[in-house]
């Protein structure tokens, strides 16, 4: 049995399947004070008479970082960076308690300046006078060399109880996201240690014995113990439960495809292409911070079932706030909730309140109340339709760097809607026929994000890059660095790798069945000076591909 | 605080086009910038805005070039690309979307003379030449200043506008005496119908950001205030640097950036530039900030010594010297016309040009006629060591009624056979049509 939860904004849904079908639903309202409760709680309730012998995993995706984050309930961090050449440091600092220090390494990894140990010392000090117990440390392309990153932490390590390295977050270079990522890691660090210290004791004295998965922001899932190392991984994903939920429940490859979750205050729309979610090139962002966290691309838009509909200067506006549920359920405003329900497009809800709030609108746009619920009904589909619209153009117009990929470059053309969320049977066939996509909704969508966090699979990436004229290899979130010989070739770079790579994934969790890689970025340069090639440039990106165990009903592969 | 601008950036380093394996213009040319630009992080700022380059066409290199054979047999898909790359970025600038923009783009082209019968200093296709009478066609005609920055003399660009008055060609290089392609004089000035809009300023060896700046300041921004263009594009060329390895000047990452802040081009184009690993990367960021607004003043190299790499008080007094000179011409430059023409109708050129990255000879004689009301109908004879030969006839965009009629009347006379040419072609620059007889 597989043990799935997701912890939402206003429910907790558990689900627990069986051979890949779904045995048991729960669900319980989400406390948001004590999310942990909530999880027990749900836990609690699924569970009960279960043999607890039988359960293989348990998956959740939480809000915990998240809630964090947004809220600013998160802890004072101290930052040092080794800013070096480049921008000013001012366009660096992410908070007030940002310490710059001297030394730095180039875009080769080569140290160009040293460090100044006094200078480090001092801001250490400094930070800690101030009552501030978790640093974060970043250095510029530290990617490439983490020997500073490794240096600092080892002169102040007694100075703080914990230090996050900014190489550690991600492979790629982007020192600003470095800093974003190093400092948001840091900032729910006990948070969320709290949290999986409590999750841990609940498990022991119930008997749970199965390991415990956390969901990504990519999808994937990671091992509690090791997500307790990197907190700031787990933030967004939410929306990643939904998509992998959508592909959980539906056969979603042979064909490209939108996904919506359409809640009662956002909708959140996700692409796939032929059946595998698109990820963020580089980071998500979170409160105006760009990150370097993998995470799938959803874009979020201010406009849900419960919407509050107004009409401004003849102009029909839906969203971006909700100020209540819908007027049919006993709330403030019109919404797009009530305009279906006029329509008779769902069921649900007091029809003659629905009826009531559309006329309000009715009456200042001079149409019938008809006529007025059948154009809020028309202009919710169509902000979704342009909003899917624009992202399709923008991962369409993403810049390539190689004459091959320009001139090969395969375009992502949808022809397939998914739709799960309260307001998913009264939009999708409309919806659908805007953009020109056959529409599904999955059986079993309500509970939807915990059979995705469920059948999840584990994910780890790893990015290699190796200097033959160097005789050096790194694997920046490995913290690796390795010597190699001066006739290493690509193959030769790419097997290291490949086992990295795995070893990384059993590391994290991943069970050698379920481990499917793919290299995504392979690249290799001659190295040349004078006119003469003195080495080659190597560099190899590889992943355990984002996606599922096994879809909901099928047997996949047995864990 | 500086004022931020709106800055498109092209970036395109095709890391699968090289001339050779060896080549200084090979694959990864671009890869250490590329490191450098993502670890900034520049794409994340509100103001920067990556595009993907467009693909120029057939159509936007016969409107400016003459390829014999013909377009297709002298470039590859990675120079449609790298035009393409300007094109797009002055397209933005132009539509509005932003204020200026950079295309970081290979392979490069400001040594691609008028007449293409191979590839010349790395170069097949003029890019930027390219990408102006793209922008005059779509968006009607515009003054254009070129401030070519490259080391090297961009023979190319002059070349193409030697005769056109609308089009300022500035270009600072070291001197031709000491390195490719050994032209670049101030006595260059331009052709008859044009003179002045052609701007030679030669460098000594090891000049520093003092002299480059010094022209700047003095030479060139005087020249462009009275000049008025519409348009100013920098051919930025980054092989003035004091670690590139094929040239000896002694201009560092902040010099660029400062210069680029000061000239405040609308459009800057990448030209050469081969200290992969020790220019490049700084001086592409600097260069990306200054064009942005945003403080350059901690771009650095590893290596920068600003003492060791000054330049010497004899360079900075020739400098000085020169740049009296050359604003001096400037100044009299409607004085010599009647002079160097002495009452001829028309003027010829003969020049032997050579291709030295194909190993291609080039005849070439080159008629303008006199003209104070455009720049004049060009016919042009060239033969090249491939055995090639060719009769163009070229109509000035923005002609005279007489250049038109008599670019024409040429143009039929011209007998294939009796002439000795195997290609006969017609390039209308002002209706925008391409003849090939």
């Amino acid at each position: 049995m597989i043990l799935g939860i997701d912890v939402g904004g206003t429910h907790t849904d558990a689900v627990l399947l069986e051979n890949f079908q779904v045995r048991k639903k729960a669900k319980v309202p989400t406390d948001q004070l004590h999310l942990v409760s909530s999880l027990v709680g749900v836990m609690d309730e699924i569970l009960r008479g279960e043999d607890l012998s039988t359960l293989e995993r348990v998956v959740f995706s939480t809000t915990l970082s998240t809630n964090a984050i947004v809220q600013g309930k998160t802890d004072r961090v101290g930052m040092i960076v080794a800013s070096g050449p480049g921008l000013a440091p001012e366009a660096l600092r992410v908070n007030d308690d940002t310490r710059f220090v001297s030394g730095y390494v180039s875009n080769r990894g080569i140290e160009a300046a040293p460090l100044k140990k006094g200078e480090i010392a001092g801001a250490a000090a400094e930070l800690k006078a101030a009552g501030i117990s978790h640093l974060g440390v970043a250095g510029k392309f530290s990617t490439r060399n983490p020997s500073h990153e490794n240096a600092i932490a080892d002169l102040v390590r007694g100075d703080f109880r914990h230090i996050s390295l900014g190489h550690r977050m991600s492979g790629n270079l982007n020192f600003r996201r470095r800093i974003a990522t190093t400092y948001l890691n840091a900032s729910v660090f006990d948070l969320y240690s709290r949290f999986v210290e409590e999750i841990l004791a609940f498990a022991a004295r119930t008997g749970i014995t199965a390991p415990i998965y956390i969901l990504k922001a990519d999808g994937g899932t990671f091992e509690i113990r090791r997500s307790a190392e990197q907190p700031v991984q787990t933030i967004l994903s939410g929306p990643a439960a939904s998509v992998m939920g959508i592909l959980s429940l539906a056969e979603c490859s042979g064909a490209d495809a939108v996904a919506v979750d359409m809640g009662g205050t956002t909708t959140d729309i996700a692409l796939l292409a032929d059946g595998v979610p698109l990820l963020e090139p580089l980071g998500v962002t979170i409160e105006g911070h760009k990150t370097l966290i993998r995470g799938l691309k959803t874009r979020s838009i201010g406009l849900g079932g419960d919407s509050r509909v107004r009409v401004d200067d003849g102009r029909l506006i839906i969203g971006p706030r909700r100020e209540g549920p819908a007027a049919a359920f006993g709330g403030p405003f019109p919404t797009p909730t009530d305009a279906m329900i006029v329509l008779g497009l769902t069921p649900i809800g007091d029809r003659d309140k629905a009826q009531e709030a559309v006329a309000e609108i009715a009456g200042k746009m001079r149409l019938s109340v008809e006529a007025a619920a059948r154009a809020v009904f028309e202009k919710t589909c169509r902000d979704i339709a342009a909003a899917v619209g624009a992202m399709v153009e923008e991962v369409n117009n993403k810049p390539v760097y190689t004459i091959h990929e320009l001139l090969e470059g395969k375009k992502l053309r949808p022809s397939r809607l998914f739709i799960v969320g309260g307001p998913a049977g009264a939009v999708a066939s409309r919806l659908g026929e805007m953009l020109g996509c056959g529409a599904v909704i999955p059986p079993n969508a309500e509970v939807a994000n915990a059979c995705g966090a469920a059948l999840a699979r584990t994910t780890a990436e790893i990015t290699i890059l190796a200097e033959t004229e160097r005789g050096s290899l790194t694997i920046a979130e490995e913290g690796l660095e390795m010597k190699i010989p001066a006739h290493f070739t690509r193959r030769d770079v790419l097997r290291i790798g490949m086992e990295k790579l795995r070893e990384r994934a059993r590391r994290l969790g991943a069970r050698e069945a379920e481990i499917e890689t793919e290299i995504i970025e392979d690249q290799e340069f001659n190295m040349v000076r004078g006119y003469y090639a003195t080495g080659k440039n190597i560099r190899l990106k590889a992943q355990v591909k984002p996606g599922l165990i096994a879809r909901l009903g099928e047997g996949g592969v047995r864990s | 605080m500086k004022r931020l601008r709106k800055t498109g950036l092209v970036f395109f380093p095709a890391f699968d086009w090289a001339i050779s394996p060896t080549h200084p213009e090979r694959e990864e040319r671009l890869l250490y910038t590329q490191d450098q630009v993502f670890e900034e992080g520049l794409l994340d700022f509100e103001n920067i805005v990556e595009y993907k380059p467009g693909l120029a066409s057939v159509e936007d290199i016969n409107r400016i070039h003459v390829c014999v054979p013909d377009a297709r047999s002298v470039i590859t898909e990675s120079h449609l690309i790298s035009a393409g790359g300007a094109i797009t970025a002055a397209e933005k600038v132009l539509e509005g979307v932003v204020d200026n923009a950079f295309a970081l783009v290979r392979p490069p082209g400001h040594h691609a003379m008028r007449v293409v019968h191979g590839a010349r200093g790395f170069c097949n296709i003029n890019i930027e030449a390219v990408m102006i009478e793209h922008v005059r066609r779509r968006h009607g005609h515009r003054r254009v200043a070129v401030i070519d920055t490259d080391c090297h003399h961009g023979d190319g660009t002059q070349d193409i506008y030697w005769h056109d008055p609308d089009t300022l060609c500035i270009s600072i290089h070291q001197d031709g005496r000491t390195l490719y392609p050994g032209s670049g004089f101030p006595d260059e000035f331009g052709g008859p119908n044009a003179l002045g809009t052609t701007i030679n300023i030669p460098l000594p060896p090891e000049t520093s950001d003092e002299g480059f700046l010094y022209v700047l300041e003095e030479v060139i921004l005087p020249i462009m205030q009275e000049f008025k263009p519409d348009l100013v594009i920098n051919s930025a060329g980054q092989d003035n640097h004091y670690t590139d390895p094929i040239t000896n000047m002694r201009f560092s990452a902040q010099g660029y950036a400062r210069l680029n802040e000061r000239l405040n081009p609308d459009i800057a184009v990448l030209e050469g530039g081969y200290s992969i690993e020790g220019a490049l990367p700084y001086v592409n960021v600097g260069i990306i900030l200054a064009m942005a607004g945003l403080d350059y003043s901690h771009v650095r190299e590893p290596d920068f010594n600003p003492s060791a790499i000054r330049q010497s008080d004899e360079i900075t007094r020739y400098i000085r010297e020169m740049s009296k000179d050359v604003l001096e011409l400037w100044k009299k430059r409607h004085t010599f016309k009647a002079e160097i023409v002495k009452g001829a109708r028309y003027a010829r050129r003969n020049r032997s040009i050579y291709y030295d990255t194909d190993g291609i000879r080039e005849q070439q004689e080159e008629t303008v006629r006199i003209c104070n009301d455009c720049g004049g109908f060009i016919a042009i004879h060239s033969m090249a060591s491939t055995g090639n030969r060719l009769y163009a006839v070229i109509i000035p965009s923005r002609s005279c009624e007489t250049c038109r009629l008599e670019g024409e009347r040429h143009f039929n006379g011209i007998d294939k056979a009796k002439q000795g040419v195997h290609y006969l072609v017609l390039q209308d620059r002002d209706r925008d049509v391409y003849v090939v007889k």
